[in-house]
């Protein structure tokens, strides 16, 4: 055989071993990103989504958050204006979460409705940017 | 002033234009007056920008809060040395550093730029201008500093907690440079595309370039990993962030690039592969700045949503066409001269560093992406994190750390059963050795025990190379091994330099490698409690909340939370202080949401990081995240040694060739393979 050929069927091979890394990968760990009212639709077309490890982005209603230090619990609502779920989240939660802000949340629709979260990120648009007339 | 600074930016346009155009016409024609001019505009440009600079600093350190910018990002009491960042600290600011930093290179470039490479000028000029009209564009129409505002506010806004750290002070402008100096070896082979002169020149005129570009960005990604691990409060220093990924991209094409050269330098090899990695490069650049400042996909580093995103997506449109234009008709002119000999040759093993390299920066393109091609194709966001990432490159990077060791120790052309032998026996011999020590040890977990196994054969691999090289300067002139040692590097510069930069890489992989042993706590103290840690080297931390005290600072209040540590119950050093800190203004009034310092005890073998998340409804009960971070520093120990290896390569002065004479393009381990050359590799190279 030929050394073009050698090395191109080798390389072939590496790419094929990225490919296979990157559609296993993205199998594995992709997580679904969903608003609310997309959770609620793709739960009540199949109730087993329950159990699919989602992210959720919404925002936090006002006033709702709760925080329960010797347990290190948050509770707290958020609303994309039309579905609101309750949150649960253990751990600490970043410097920025607040009433009103945009969060993301991680974890699994529990059966009686409340989102059990496993990582709270909150976003903060005007984190680099003067929010306008603030 | 800010006059003055809107009067540059537009005369800038103008001049960006003229640049452009003389410099293409020029090129084509041959016309002595049009060259002349393309250069000098490219002067006047550097000129123009830095008034503008100058006024927007001006207007920054004099506190006009009348300008938006200035109002925006900085206050009254904020201290000179983050007034001055705030230039680069928001959109249109960054915006204006970008154009001013490339019109700097730009200039440079036409300065030093031997005469020999003078037919290659003028495109050189229409390149650089074009992109530095594009960012004044974006200034003028989209983000302009100099902005005004109806009425002029007492105090500034001031700048955002997370930017007021030393590290955010330089690590933006590191990571620019990086991004700003792609455009110059670009710009080169866009010029030697236009002017369809296509042999080595181009090539050997950017060399410099190259490197420092890389540099820059491996330097800038460093220190931006150190801001986000001392300032993100989060515990790690790198999470795959879009950010991230966006500076990451075009260190991977520009690190392929600047192995492929070799073959094209050798060999002349790889002609279109070469152009179409620094394009890549430079697109990357380009997107990475998109990323950051459209909003397109949320990041932890990204400026607001903004109609700035709509111009890079134009430009970004326009330089994807013009590069697979040019490329493509020129296509002939770009033919191999040489094919390969062997599957088992240098040539082959570089060919495999640049397969993984940009496999590599195809993942974490995709994994970027992904949210935006899943909505696209399946109408539902699919996001990938970290995990993803972490499946898909570790590997990739183990069979990348490999090849930094064989491809060195492998012949050119073709490698003999002999070679193999003698070059691969003590480095594979030492990798065995510590992988047994490491199981004795009892590490079980792979990919580390991998990495510093593969780091082993590396180093074992450089090593054999400078000890052979060292060895045979003394056979032959009678050296002795201290002055054989420094000769040997210092003419060959560019082979031991890039020995030492891959000394560097390795440090960097077993530092990552420590990620995988990082143990963490969460515990509400009340004062006097404490809480045990066990870190990955059978140590036990006992750490006590002594209290929390609060004061007034500068430009913030601040409450305190202190830990004191013993180790196995002994003390071991002075109390740990995480912050909490509410930024004001001068008024007392709070700016920003309250941000968290945390406290870090660095060690050679692992971090001690602390982080005081809050106190429990106004008492001393503190809630604390402490991590233990195994092998952290050697990430910017990594980072020092790699810039090392660069300033030897880069250090001023040629080889010396045979005849004594200098010739520093063309002689010495940089020369070209003769056709018919000796298959058998012993040394020879080392003694030029």
């Amino acid at each position: 055989m030929r050394a073009p050929t050698k090395v191109l069927i080798a390389g072939i091979l590496v790419l094929g071993t990225v490919g296979y890394l990157m559609a296993t990968g993205i199998k594995e760990t992709g997580v679904y990103f969903v608003t609310p009212s997309e959770l609620a639709a793709k739960v009540s077309a199949d109730p087993s989504f329950h159990d699919v490890g989602v992210k959720m982005g919404a925002r936090v209603v006002n006033g709702s958050i709760e925080r329960n230090v010797a347990t290190q619990t948050i509770t707290f609502q958020v609303t994309d204006g039309e579905q609101t779920y309750p949150v649960v989240y253990r751990g600490l939660a970043p410097d920025t979460f607040t009433d009103d802000v945009e969060v993301v949340v991680e974890g699994r629709l529990q059966p009686d409705g409340t989102f059990r979260a496993t990582t709270l990120l909150a976003k903060c648009g005007s984190r680099y940017e003067a929010v306008p007339g603030a | 002033m800010t006059i003055l600074g809107q009067l540059a930016l537009w005369l800038a346009l103008l001049l960006g234009a003229w640049g452009t155009v003389v410099g293409i016409l020029g090129g084509r024609r041959g016309d002595p007056a049009l060259i002349a001019s393309a250069r000098r505009t490219t002067y006047v440009l550097a000129g123009v920008i830095s008034v503008a600079a100058i006024s927007l600093v001006t207007a920054l350190l004099k506190s006009d809060f009348n300008v938006a910018y200035v109002a925006s990002y900085t206050s009254r009491n904020l201290p000179i040395a983050y007034k001055l960042s705030a230039f680069y600290g928001g959109q249109a600011g960054s915006l204006l550093f970008w154009a001013l930093v490339l019109s700097l290179f730009a200039a440079a470039a036409q300065w030093l730029t031997p005469r020999r490479y003078s037919y290659l000028m003028p495109y050189v000029a229409a390149v650089t201008s074009f992109v530095i009209l594009f960012f004044v564009m974006v200034t003028v129409f989209a983000a302009n500093p100099f902005e005004r505002l109806p009425f002029t506010p007492v105090d500034g806004r001031g700048l955002n907690p997370q930017l007021q750290n030393p590290g955010m002070v330089i690590h933006p402008p590191m990571l620019y440079l990086g991004y700003i100096s792609i455009t110059i070896p670009f710009a080169f082979a866009v010029a030697a595309l236009l002017s369809k002169r296509l042999d080595m020149g181009w090539l050997h005129a950017i060399r410099k370039w190259t490197l420092i570009s890389w540099l820059f960005l491996s330097v800038g990604i460093t220190l931006g990993m150190w801001w986000a691990y001392v300032e993100l409060g989060w515990g790690g220093y790198w999470a795959w962030d879009p950010v991230e990924n966006a500076s990451f991209l075009p260190w991977l094409t520009m690190t392929a690039f600047l192995h492929s050269v070799m073959i094209q330098e050798k060999r002349g090899m790889l002609k279109r592969w070469n152009m179409t990695l620094i394009s890549l490069s430079f697109l990357l650049s380009i997107f990475g700045t998109f990323i950051t400042r459209s909003g397109v996909i949320s990041s932890v580093h990204s400026f607001t949503q903004s109609s700035v995103g709509y111009f890079f997506l134009a430009f970004l449109g326009l330089s994807i066409v013009g590069v697979v234009v040019l490329i493509w008709t020129r296509a002939s002119l770009l033919k191999t001269e040489a094919h390969l000999d062997s599957a088992l040759s240098r040539e082959a093993s570089f060919f495999f560093n640049n397969l993984l390299l940009v496999g590599m920066a195809f993942s974490v393109l995709w994994g970027t992406l992904f949210p935006i091609i899943s909505e696209v194709v399946r109408g539902t966001q699919v996001t990938v994190g970290p995990p993803f990432f972490n499946q898909v490159n570790i590997p990739i990077g183990l069979g990348l750390l490999a090849l930094t060791g064989i491809g060195p120790l492998i012949a050119w052309r073709r490698a003999s059963p002999r070679n193999l032998r003698r070059q691969f026996a003590a480095p594979l011999v030492l990798a065995a050795l510590v992988a047994l020590a490491l199981i004795a040890l009892g590490l079980r977990d792979f990919y580390a025990g991998m990495a510093f196994t593969i780091g082993a054969f590396v180093v074992g691999a450089i090593v054999q190379e400078f000890i052979r090289g060292t060895g045979a300067r003394h056979r032959l002139h009678g050296e002795n091994p201290a002055l054989a040692f420094v000769r040997l590097v210092g003419r060959n510069r560019r082979r031991y330099g890039g020995y030492i930069v891959h000394i560097g890489i390795v440090i960097y992989f077993v530092a990552f490698a420590g990620q995988a042993f990082k143990t963490e706590i969460e515990a509400s103290l009340k004062p006097g409690e404490s809480v045990d840690l066990r870190s990955p080297y059978g140590h036990t931390y006992t750490f006590t909340h002594l209290g929390v005290s609060q004061y007034e600072a500068l430009n913030r209040f601040v409450s305190a939370a202190s830990l004191e540590i013993t180790r196995d119950g002994k003390p071991f050093g002075r109390p740990l202080t995480s912050e909490k800190r509410q930024h004001v203004d001068s008024f007392g009034r709070p700016t920003f949401e309250p941000s968290t310092e945390a406290a870090i005890r660095y060690t050679l073998r692992e971090d001690i990081y602390v982080v005081y998340a809050g106190s429990v409804e106004g008492t001393e009960e503190a809630v604390y995240r402490i991590t233990i971070n195994p092998l952290v520093t050697w990430v910017w120990i990594g980072c020092m040694v790699l810039v090392f290896g660069g300033a030897v390569t880069l250090w001023p002065g040629g080889t010396v060739g045979a005849r004594g004479l200098r010739r520093p393009t063309e002689s010495g381990y940089q020369a070209r393979l003769p056709a018919e050359m000796p298959i058998e590799r012993e040394g020879a190279e080392v003694l030029s």
